[in-house]
């Protein structure tokens, strides 16, 4: 059995570690609220972006954009945001399976594959790995900025429009609720009309009837200026949702780490007191012992 | 009462401004142009530029680059990268990047070639703005 010594020192290692942990939380759980209120001043820009887009690719010929162009998939990318730092239980590692079952699917069917990585977990994996990484942003998710939302972008763009690459897959860490964090897949490139219209058909429920509208330039021009910033949207809304999803799996991470603690300390000292218990009770046997042999 | 425009701004990081105005000029692509209450439905691109709005007898001026405005039923949303009020730009930063743009078009003039002129220029033009609408350009 452990000593006495040995016990009392892992209980004040233990509940070292809970401090942490309890703080961890709690810094999660305010960056969470960061994160989240990021997220939301987002949504309406998004929002309205597609109503736009959807609205304008129902008027104009989509034949006609070459980013909406689609090929025979020879080699197809895909973009994988994860987040800069661990400590945020299975997270980083549900992406990343996600990925790896993704890349295994397409290598099946004989396509090449390729993957970018925002967010320095998936960089860390990736880069170790016999595959060939497009995009590397790193340190992006504690401040998600459309910069690198626009770098990345432009990448994808440039890789599809020099025919290096059929088509980018975006996946991120979709947030479903605090609990639950979902590693989703999203078609970002060839754009498809299809999925242009279904946004505006969300969107259409806001805004009422439509309009004729007057086009300034002409509405093929729009499109072809618009589809770039499109293709950013959607990468700053997956950085977004990603960087609201870690600090909310970071946030159940620690509180269980934090009830583990507890539970761990609990036992413990309930092990010292038996074992401070057994030691006084040899004690007393001892010295009961000894007065016995001494009366003779 | 005359009839009001909603005007709102919006950027990636925030609702900018969301208020009733009485007109509103914004930097298009094909030029700039004013909309007052009950114009007709448009949808045109932004270029960097200023845009102002009245209110009453009052003046905002903004700071806009990039993105689209559109128009519809009295309601007016102009979507930009970035936009910012006169009163909320940072001239420091603002300078710097005008000083920074400037010396990369220099190089650029004088030979070196991995320099990008037109994100350069972009960037010139963004920093010239911002220090225009903060009335800070001499």
């Amino acid at each position: 059995m452990a000593s006495l010594k040995d016990i009392k020192q892992k209980i004040t290692g233990i509940k070292k570690t809970e401090q942490i942990t309890k703080a961890m939380n709690m810094v999660a759980a305010a960056k969470f609220r960061g994160a989240q209120e990021r997220m939301e001043e987002f949504r309406p820009y998004a929002g309205k972006f597609s109503g736009v887009m959807g609205q304008l690719s129902a008027t104009a010929n989509p034949n006609a954009f070459p980013l909406m162009e689609e090929r025979e998939i020879k080699k197809s990318m895909v973009l994988v945001v994860t987040s800069d730092r661990g400590l945020c239980g299975a997270f980083n590692a549900n992406i990343i399976s996600a990925a790896e079952q993704f890349l295994e699917e397409k290598k099946s069917q004989g396509i090449e594959v390729a993957v970018g990585c925002i967010g320095r977990k998936g960089h860390q994996y990736f880069s170790k790995k016999d595959i060939e990484v497009t995009i590397e942003i790193v340190d992006c998710m504690a401040k998600v900025e459309m910069v690198d939302a626009r770098t990345a972008g432009k990448e994808c763009i440039r890789l599809f429009l020099d025919g290096e690459i059929d088509e980018v897959h975006l996946l991120f860490g979709r947030f479903v609720n605090v609990v639950t964090q979902k590693p989703t897949f999203k078609k970002l490139i060839p754009i498809s009309a299809a999925d242009l219209t279904e946004a505006e058909a969300a969107e259409e429920e806001q805004a009422g009837p439509k309009a004729t509208y007057i086009y300034e330039p002409d509405p093929e021009e729009i499109l072809n200026i618009l589809m770039p910033m499109y293709v950013n949207v959607q990468i700053m809304a997956a950085m977004l949702e990603t960087a609201c999803s870690e600090q909310a799996a970071r946030m159940t991470a620690m509180d269980n780490a934090t009830r583990a603690c507890t539970d761990m300390i609990h036992e413990l000292t309930l092990a010292y007191n038996k074992a401070r218990q057994a030691s006084i009770t040899a004690e007393l046997m001892d010295i009961v012992g000894g007065a016995e042999a001494l009366k003779g | 009462m005359a009839n009001k425009l909603n005007l709102e701004v919006v950027t990636p990081t925030k609702l900018v401004v969301s208020d009733q105005v009485d007109l509103c000029t914004v930097p298009g692509t094909e030029g700039a142009f004013g909309v007052m209450a009950n114009h007709a439905p448009i949808l045109s691109t932004l270029t960097i530029g200023e845009m102002h709005y009245q209110k009453d007898n009052d003046t905002v001026r903004v700071a806009v680059s990039g993105g689209f405005v559109e128009v519809s039923s009295n309601q007016m949303t102009v979507l930009a990268e970035a936009a910012e009020i006169s009163d909320d730009i940072d001239v420091d930063r603002a300078l710097r990047a005008k000083e920074r743009a400037e010396k990369r078009l220099q190089e650029a003039l004088s030979g070196r070639e991995d320099i990008d002129v037109a994100r350069a220029k972009a960037a010139l033009a963004r920093a010239l703005t911002r220090l225009k609408v903060a009335g800070k350009l001499s």
